[in-house]
């Protein structure tokens, strides 16, 4: 009976659904190939795939896959992208193919592209090229240039085998990759090549196991000392008649610490509130600068980015320098007027330093005739950039770029005039007045050598003329 | 490079044939090898099969330089995979480089090398174990499927978090090596998902997204510890579980967006009455509310927008954007604009994300509008990205700063984003009314722009304006007509023709002079100015037949011998529609309604517009297309899903250790199971306000006004389960209110403590400049020590402390000592028990003769050494030592005795010291009593109790005080998980002859070691392992014998001074390697 009476329905339930197949054949068709796709995908890993390293002539000269082999002929689709591109900046960072997607980062005119065969966050994938150069370039070669790499291409592959497991991120971590395996030193390749011992530790690296993932335990030093940069840039950019129309400061504080055992730091400002967003290494206890607004760490032994901030816009932002410029174009002459001054302002008696000025004349210009007060100034025909180097800027006499500039005959007069971009550095001051109010050691018994150190620097300073 | 240049040859190739390419580059390189490379790899090949380890590293080193460049080395396989037992871990770890790259082509080969990972599998080194497995399961053989899924099983179970870690990984190579595997694999990551570590739960997440990502129903009852986790995850694990939760959340929450929300506003206070708001009505009806665990993700994920990684920014960005309400969103502005100071790439995807988020949310981005100011140094692509986002952030209010900030990037050396500027102002001008005229004398202006793309852009711009209130501006439209003839780019004479043709009535004299014009140059003008001259043509023809229906034939039979078939097509249509002829029939009366209908204006929109489909952060949205794997987001559901499900019941403390006597037990709660153990261990210091209020979080409701909403959250959630509480709470209520008077003691005491420390820091400035020594930690007076109480006050303190016990089990101990009355806190609790020293009192009398083969003997003592458990400067005071007194463990057969030593070396008495464990526990644990009071420079010693289960695993836990709780652990050295058994030599012989083969592991001391005098290695041999020494006839072999303290396995040691050896018996292997290996040691160290 029980049987009869569930059978019925489920009848019915066959024909409609014959009936709803024949109806939407179209649909089902869809769905079927959909379906498809998603098992496609399953079976497709995710996160990264392949790793190729392109210089910039375009020559592949590092390939390393963490999964199958993916033919290096998918990078041709890269390459189109890069002669599309005008200039080696304007690759687009995510390129579709048809069964992959690469995603590209520039650093040291190395591009590394990355070959991902489905979704997965571009930011992740970003955010691990740049800590893998981070990790070759501050850890291991000092620079990241292809011959670096090509001279220790082992150790480039180990370091890749130990920081991607299945394209999966696994060690990052700069202490705990050193443990791993030791950086190259002109020593220790020395006494390699003679006792044939090797680069890769043997022990796992406590850090990875411990709470304090990103410290080594027994770390000993005869000097302890920690000293800290309280580094500031300035992004602005000015128009012409000298009025700021966007100024902010963002700053950094990078710190060196080589302290015996584990120590535990604070460190407290005397004005915590110019700091409007902040972020920190993960060393930092971030409730405890939530409730206090003070820095409580375990460091990373030896260099590393403690916090970088952002200040808060409520506050003005005093413009160190300031640019008297007169630049000329006169329809139907084949001659401009150059004239540039520069001068201090609000540097708090400081003196501005290591100041460079740089600017992308328009194509029009074919030389540039100039005569520098002080310093040197170059002009590249071919790229239309010219740079003045100007040292220390004398408040007495103030350094100017004088001059004429040569443009092509029958050329039309440019409708823009060139941006200025100026660089300076001024030591010891933090232009926001932010100010390390203490540190403390918390942990251990001895006395370290404490120091801190405060910097501001133009960061994307634009004057537009 | 040979083989790149023959691909770039074929740049532009077909995307089909990058398929059949795939094997071409092996073959190049295989050419390249037969050519030049022959005689290397021989050369190679030699170097790998010499007996000098260093030949061969320099020889494997080459060989990974060949890889590097992409050449073919699969030929030196045979030579290549010898080396993979090497004891150098350096080459090992090179041949695993190799053999992961070739082991698939080369099946057979590669299973040679799998016994060597099987055995490294087994390794008492973890790191080893770990490598093994990512090898193992990298080799792509589907032969040895089945020996990865018991590799994988074995892993996922082992002590060490870094190998379950890698056991996680090799979860999705096997999947994706072999997918009948799925069902089993998922049992494995369910297994892993209860994983507390914080190591593996990335991992582990990682696999569940690949394998399984519909079964959700395996998150429910680790999400909120996946939650708590998240802080102390490693920030890639924590990009992918946030995204994992997002999803979870869409599917498990209802909508925080539904109208009418204004309860949100407060949402802690809407919190609080959660609780006994549903109880009340469950059904709705009332305002939304938001579930406690959707608010427990919001809350968690927050503080990670300060990470220094960019994608767990974007991805608690993105996770803000889908699952918080509306106001709420706004959290995640500053963060997101902070990454724009990144390098190009992050600012390209972060940028896009934040052009979707402006079109819908114009006010989060707009007071940072001037953070999306273009600069010359910027790229073209940021360029764009940037003017995409000030001309969706722009209105009535700032557009006149935006114009003006677009009327210096018209002037652009970069044409492309001056064009694209114009483009821009055109869309502001659609948008914004009041400013139309404004933008459109704009572009009239751009018009006499030298720059011909500029102008053709205007030209374009201008004509989608006019379409939108073309009344009044016949003298633009005549201004057009006029530059037709310095115009030359297509785009912009077919538009000025288009414009012509539909405002032909209101131009009537230049429309026709616009048509001669055009007619003259006709057979040289692109195809889109062509079919615009025949349809201005057309549209005269109708309108003003008398001044151009010649030139109409004259164009109209142009364009019939025109090469281009559209071309042709138009003319024949236009013809047959405008000249009436028998053929036509009716049609022609309609031309003019076909021809010149009033168009609908053109919408400019963002192209982001339609972006938003796409999760935000993901590849899909940044391409706008949808990826492989890209899983839809889904929508909230109308009514949530059971909530209860996420409910994790408490795996109950076994308390076989503590025998109640009388009570009933009270019914466990999981009231504690959230609070502070699970989050966030470093940032404990701060969290002494949290611990205050979960101590008293069982007293009333009364209470909860002032506590933190994160208690409620806990409160609401376990609502159910308050009632069995009450049971116990009655009981404590006198002592509840005399706890809380105390607290309220020790509120103002720490008040005062930090007073005195704000008045210090003032005087001690930071000295400036390099290299200035300064105070570390000086001594600070101390200005608020309470008087030391009395005895009488202490025991009151006693009994006051002791139902604040942190979690059931020990409320149970303490409920009972209450009846007990004034038990002194190191006794324990046990009927018979005696206190650990009154046991090393009577260790001399009692167990004296030795008979039974199994019977426990007194444990020899070697010299106890002492580890540090907690340092007082991370205990903030409170320091801990402990050792292992080799007694056995009053509190359960199976578990080691510790004793801990405690003691304060700050200036203020710590109060209330107990032991809190995470629970569900790792491991058993017998905690001590809590202790009231620790007086400075005082010390106490207590006893645990552990059952390490016969593992080296740690036994984590925290050491609380009232204030703080101290994550601490404690890590057994192999030879303390043993213990002493007396045995006859024959028993002796007898055991060990059943222990032989795989359970027997020896290893060779040196000899200097083994002539030392046999007290002496005996004394060494005792140090590490608390065994008993068996009596011996014969010298210079000395045996000892121990059982494992948990399962009681036999474990037999034997030293063998004649023959230099060391062996040790045990059924348990990996005991008995660990063990000779810290065996061996000890005798070295001599």
């Amino acid at each position: 009976m029980v049987g009869c009476y569930s059978s019925a329905p489920c009848h019915r339930r066959l024909i409609l659904l014959t009936e709803a197949t024949t109806a939407s054949s179209f649909n089902e068709k869809t769905v079927k190939y959909e379906t498809e796709n998603y098992d496609k995908s399953l079976l497709s890993s995710k996160m990264i795939h392949s790793l190729f390293l392109v210089n910039s002539s375009g020559d592949i000269f590092l390939e390393k896959h963490w999964k199958s082999v993916v033919s290096r002929s998918v990078c041709d689709y890269f390459f189109e992208a890069q002669e599309r591109a005008s200039e080696p900046e304007n690759v687009p960072p995510v390129i579709p193919t048809p069964h992959h997607y690469l995603i590209n980062v520039l650093r040291h005119r190395i591009y590394f592209v990355a070959v991902i065969q489905s979704e997965v966050p571009p930011l992740f994938v970003i955010e691990f090229l740049h800590r893998v150069v981070d990790t070759f370039q501050q850890d291991y070669f000092g620079v990241c240039t292809e011959a670096a790499i090509k001279d220790n291409v082992v150790v480039v592959y180990e370091l890749l085998e130990e920081m991607l497991d299945n394209g999966f991120p696994l060690a990052t971590e700069s202490n705990i990759l050193k443990e791993l395996i030791k950086p190259p030193t002109i020593l220790r390749t020395m006494v390699n090549t003679i006792t044939g011992s090797t680069n890769v530790g043997e022990q796992l690296p406590t850090g990875q196991l411990s709470v304090v993932p990103w410290r080594r335990t027994g770390v000993k030093y005869t000097n302890n000392e920690a000293y800290f940069d309280v580094v500031e840039e300035i992004d602005a950019i000015i128009d012409k008649s000298g009025s700021t129309i966007t100024a902010e400061i963002q700053g950094v504080i990078d710190a060196c610490v080589k302290l015996t055992g584990m120590p535990d730091l604070t460190l407290s400002f005397m004005n915590p509130r110019l700091l409007d967003d902040v972020s920190f290494h993960p060393c930092v206890r971030f409730k405890r600068w939530e409730a206090e607004r003070i820095l409580s760490f375990i460091p990373p032994d030896g260099n590393f980015r403690l916090l970088s901030y952002h200040v808060s816009s409520q506050n003005l932002v005093a413009i160190p320098v300031y640019v008297k410029h007169n630049i000329t174009f006169r329809e139907g002459s084949s001659q401009g007027r150059f004239d540039l001054t520069l001068g201090p302002k609000q540097t708090m008696g400081k003196a501005v330093e290591s100041v460079l000025v740089s600017s992308q004349l328009p194509r029009g210009v074919l030389n540039a005739n100039l005569n520098p007060s002080q310093g040197t100034y170059t002009f590249d025909p071919v790229t239309k950039l010219l740079t003045w180097d100007v040292g220390k800027i004398n408040p007495q006499k103030l350094p100017n770029l004088k001059g004429t500039m040569s443009l092509q005959a029958g050329a039309s007069k440019p409708d823009e005039n060139p941006t200025i971009n100026i660089q300076f550095k001024i030591q010891q001051m933090a232009i926001s007045g932010l100010k390390v109010n203490r540190l403390d050691m918390y942990g251990e018994k001895y006395k370290p050598f404490k120091g801190i150190k405060y910097m501001t620097k133009a960061g994307k300073f634009q004057v537009r003329t | 490079m040979s083989t790149t240049a023959l691909y770039n040859d074929q740049g532009g190739a077909e995307p089909a044939v990058e398929a059949s390419q795939e094997s071409a580059p092996a073959a190049g390189a295989a050419f390249g090898l037969f050519s030049a490379d022959f005689k290397k790899n021989e050369d190679l090949k030699e170097m790998l099969e010499s007996n000098k380890e260093s030949l061969k590293l320099e020889a494997m080193k080459r060989v990974v330089g060949l890889i590097a460049k992409g050449k073919n080395a699969s030929e030196l396989f045979p030579a290549i995979v010898k080396n993979v037992a090497s004891k150098n871990i350096e080459l090992k770890k090179l041949v695993y480089v190799y053999l992961v790259r070739y082991a698939e082509e080369q099946q057979d080969l590669a299973l040679l090398s799998i016994s060597t990972f099987q055995r490294a599998l087994k390794d008492p080194n973890q790191l080893i174990r770990a490598s093994a497995l990512r090898v193992l399961s990298s080799i792509r053989v589907t032969i040895i499927v089945p020996i990865m899924m018991l590799a994988i099983k074995e892993a996922a179970a082992d002590l060490s978090p870094y190998v379950r870690k890698t056991a996680a990984h090799a979860i999705q190579k096997l999947y994706s090596l072999d997918p009948e595997q799925k069902e089993q694999l998922i049992e494995v990551i369910e297994k892993l998902l209860k994983d507390k570590s914080t190591l593996v739960a990335g991992s582990v997440v990682m696999a569940f997204e690949e394998v399984c990502p519909d079964r959700i129903d395996l998150i429910h009852k680790n999400y909120r510890k996946l939650c708590n986790l998240l802080v102390d995850v490693e920030e890639w694990g924590q990009v992918v579980i946030i995204s994992m939760l997002t999803r979870y959340a869409r599917t498990q929450f209802t909508s925080p967006w539904k109208e009418g929300a204004a309860v949100e506003e407060d949402y802690n206070k809407a919190f609080y009455d959660s609780d006994s708001e549903e109880k009340k009505d469950p059904e709705g009806a009332k305002p939304y509310t938001m579930d406690p665990d959707h608010r427990l993700l919001l809350r968690n994920t927050k503080p990670l927008l300060q990470s220094r990684n960019t994608a767990v920014v974007m991805a608690v960005a993105q996770l803000y954007w889908h699952l918080a309400p509306k106001q709420e969103v706004n959290v995640v502005t500053k963060s997101l604009v902070r990454l724009l100071r990144s390098h190009r790439e992050v600012q390209y995807v972060v940028l896009q994300n934040i052009a979707t988020m402006s079109i819908q949310r114009k006010g989060m981005f707009e007071p940072f509008m001037k953070s999306f100011y273009v600069r010359s140094t910027d790229t073209t692509h940021i360029k764009t990205l940037k003017l995409e986002i000030l001309t969706n952030l722009a209105n009535e209010a700032n557009i006149s700063t935006i114009l003006r900030e677009f009327q210096t990037y018209v002037k652009s050396q970069d044409k492309a984003f001056a064009a694209a500027t114009i483009q821009a102002i055109g869309r502001c001008a659609t948008n914004i009314g009041e400013v139309t005229d404004t933008c459109l004398n704009g572009l009239v202006l751009l018009l006499s722009n030298r720059d011909e793309g500029v102008v053709a852009e205007s030209v374009v711009v201008i004509r989608k304006l006019l379409l939108t209130q073309p009344t009044q501006h016949s003298e633009i439209i005549k201004h057009m007509a006029t530059l037709f003839d310095k115009i030359t780019v297509p785009m912009a004479r077919a538009s000025i023709l288009w414009l012509m043709g539909e405002y032909c009535e209101r131009v009537p004299k230049i429309a026709p002079d616009v048509l001669r014009k055009v007619a003259k140059t006709f057979t040289a003008e692109e195809d889109i100015v062509k079919l615009q001259a025949v349809n201005l043509a057309a549209k005269l023809y109708l309108t003003n037949s008398k001044q151009t229906t010649l030139l109409t034939q004259y164009i109209l039979n142009l364009g019939k011998y025109d090469q281009n078939y559209d071309i042709r097509d138009r003319t024949r249509f236009i013809r047959q529609l405008i000249v009436p002829s028998d053929k036509s029939g009716n049609l022609n009366k309609y031309a003019r309604r076909i021809l010149l209908a009033s168009k609908p204006a053109p919408v400019l929109q963002s192209a982001f517009k339609d972006r938003d489909r796409f999760q935000l952060g993901t590849l899909s949205h940044s391409l706008n297309s949808k990826a492989a794997g890209y899983q839809e987001l889904s929508d909230w559901p109308a009514v949530a899903p059971d909530q209860s499900v996420r409910n994790v019941e408490v795996i109950e403390p076994v308390n076989e250790w503590a025998p109640l006597v009388g009570k009933a037990k009270p019914p466990e709660s999981d009231e504690k199971f959230y609070s502070d153990e699970d989050r966030d261990k470093k940032d404990d210091s701060s969290d002494s306000s949290d611990d205050d209020d979960d101590d008293s979080s069982s007293s009333s409701n009364e209470e909860s006004g002032s506590s933190s909403d994160e208690e409620s959250d806990k409160r609401s959630t376990d609502s159910g389960k308050s009632s069995g509480e009450s049971e116990s709470s009655s009981g404590e209520s006198e002592s509840e209110r005399k706890k809380k008077t105390k607290k309220a003691q020790a509120g103002k005491r720490k008040q005062s403590t930090a007073d005195s420390d704000s008045d210090k820091s003032d005087d001690d400035p930071m000295t400036e400049g390099s290299g200035s020594s300064s105070e570390s930690y000086s001594s600070e007076t101390d200005s608020n020590s309470e008087s030391v109480p009395a005895a009488v006050q202490q025991r009151k303190n006693d009994v006051k402390s002791k139902p604040k016990g942190g979690d059931g089990a020990k409320k149970e101990v303490s409920l009972l000592d209450l009846d007990d009355f004034l038990v002194p806190p190191t006794n324990t609790t046990k009927s018979s028990a005696l206190s650990p020293s009154l046991l090393s009192d009577l260790e001399g009398l009692s167990l004296s003769g030795v008979s039974a083969t199994t019977q426990v003997t007194i444990p020899t003592f070697g010299p106890v050494k002492c580890y540090e458990l907690l340092h007082h400067m991370s205990g903030k005071g409170l320091s801990a030592k402990y050792h292992f007194p080799r007694q056995p463990c009053l509190y359960g057969p199976g578990m080691v005795a510790v004793q801990v030593t405690l003691s304060n070396c700050c200036e203020r008495p710590l109060e209330e010291i107990h032991v809190r464990q995470s629970s569900p526990a790792a491991l058993k644990i017998h905690s001590f009593n809590p202790i009231e009071r620790l007086d400075p420079e005082a010390s106490v010693t207590v006893s645990l109790g552990v059952d390490f289960n016969d593992s080296t695993q740690a036994a984590n836990f925290q050491l609380c005080t009232k204030e703080d709780g101290f994550g601490v652990s404690i890590q057994p050295a192999v030879g303390e998980l043993l213990t002493p058994c007396a045995l006859s030599e024959t028993e002796f012989c007898t055991q060990q002859s059943k222990l032989r083969g795989m359970n027997e592991t020896s290893a060779t001391i040196s000899t200097a070691t083994a002539d030392s005098s046999s007290q002496a290695v005996a004394e060494r041999v005792l140090s590490v392992a608390n065994v008993g020494s068996v009596a011996s006839s014969e010298t210079g072999l000395l045996r000892f014998a121990g059982r494992t303290v948990s399962s009681q396995v036999l474990v037999l040691i034997l030293v063998d001074a004649g023959a230099a050896l060391l062996t040790v018996h045990s059924e348990k292997s990996v005991m008995a390697s660990m063990l000779l290996r810290d065996l061996k040691r000890a005798l070295v160290q001599a």
